[in-house]
């Protein structure tokens, strides 16, 4: 692409990418969450595959795959966690620990530390959705002839 | 025989959704949103989120969203299987 597309995704996928945790990090607390921050995230991916081509983001050798693996495994061990009670019971809800605030009933501004199990599987579901839809972008973006360039 | 056990099958499904429909509550009644008011009451309770569709989301149908990883993996990988060739 030419080189106002270029500079501009330089400056931009930096954004997208903040941008896409942040949907990730509150997704317990705003609209949006693993799936939806991931997607974002992968956006960017596909903001830099335009700009400059598929065989240089393979170059970057992004571990798309293993984040993926990651997310997967993560999910479930975190769903395993609430084994006690059922599975993908949330066992670290209101007990004080890692995201145990409990949170006062009613309208409130949201607390960060809340929710339990919920941030973490959102971060797992949303590295798995980055680790997917990159994997799949990648190689969509190297079956394509890049004669446009 | 395939024939007829094809028909079958299509005349049970179609009387059951025939049935259904039947039975469906009258335009313009009340829903039923027990669930709805039970989910806006202890989300915050239970789950301790303030964002009620992901506590539904992860929490009450964790089960669900296992299947959309599931499904988001078999397309990655069915992708990857078709393209690995074509890659080399």
């Amino acid at each position: 692409m030419s080189v106002v597309v270029r500079t501009i995704a330089r400056i931009l996928a930096p954004v997208i990418l903040v941008f896409g945790g942040y949907v990730i990090l509150h997704g317990h607390l705003t609209p949006g969450g693993g799936f939806q921050g991931g997607a974002v995230a992968a956006s960017a991916v596909a903001l830099v595959l335009v700009a400059f081509g598929a065989p240089a983001v393979k170059r970057l050798k992004a571990p798309f795959s293993v984040l993926e693996d990651l997310g997967g495994v993560a999910f479930v061990v975190l769903g395993f966690l609430g084994l006690g009670f059922t599975f993908f019971a949330n066992s670290l809800a209101g007990m004080g620990s890692l995201f145990g605030t409990p949170v006062p009933p009613g309208p409130n501004p949201g607390y960060l530390n809340t929710a339990g199990t919920l941030p973490l599987m959102n971060w797992a579901v949303g590295l798995k959705v980055i680790g997917g839809l990159g994997t799949v972008l990648v190689l969509f973006g190297l079956v394509g002839r890049d004669d446009d360039r | 025989m395939k024939r007829w056990l094809t028909l079958a099958a299509f005349a049970v499904v179609a009387g059951c959704l025939f049935l259904a429909g039947a039975r469906m509550r009258p335009f313009g009644a009340p829903r039923f949103d027990l669930m709805d008011r039970y989910f806006n009451a202890w989300s915050q309770k239970e789950v301790a989120a303030n964002n009620v569709v992901t506590a539904i989301v992860f929490d009450y149908r964790g089960y669900d969203t296992l299947g959309e990883a599931t499904v988001l993996f078999v397309a990655v990988v069915g992708v990857t299987l078709i393209l690995r060739r074509i890659k080399k």
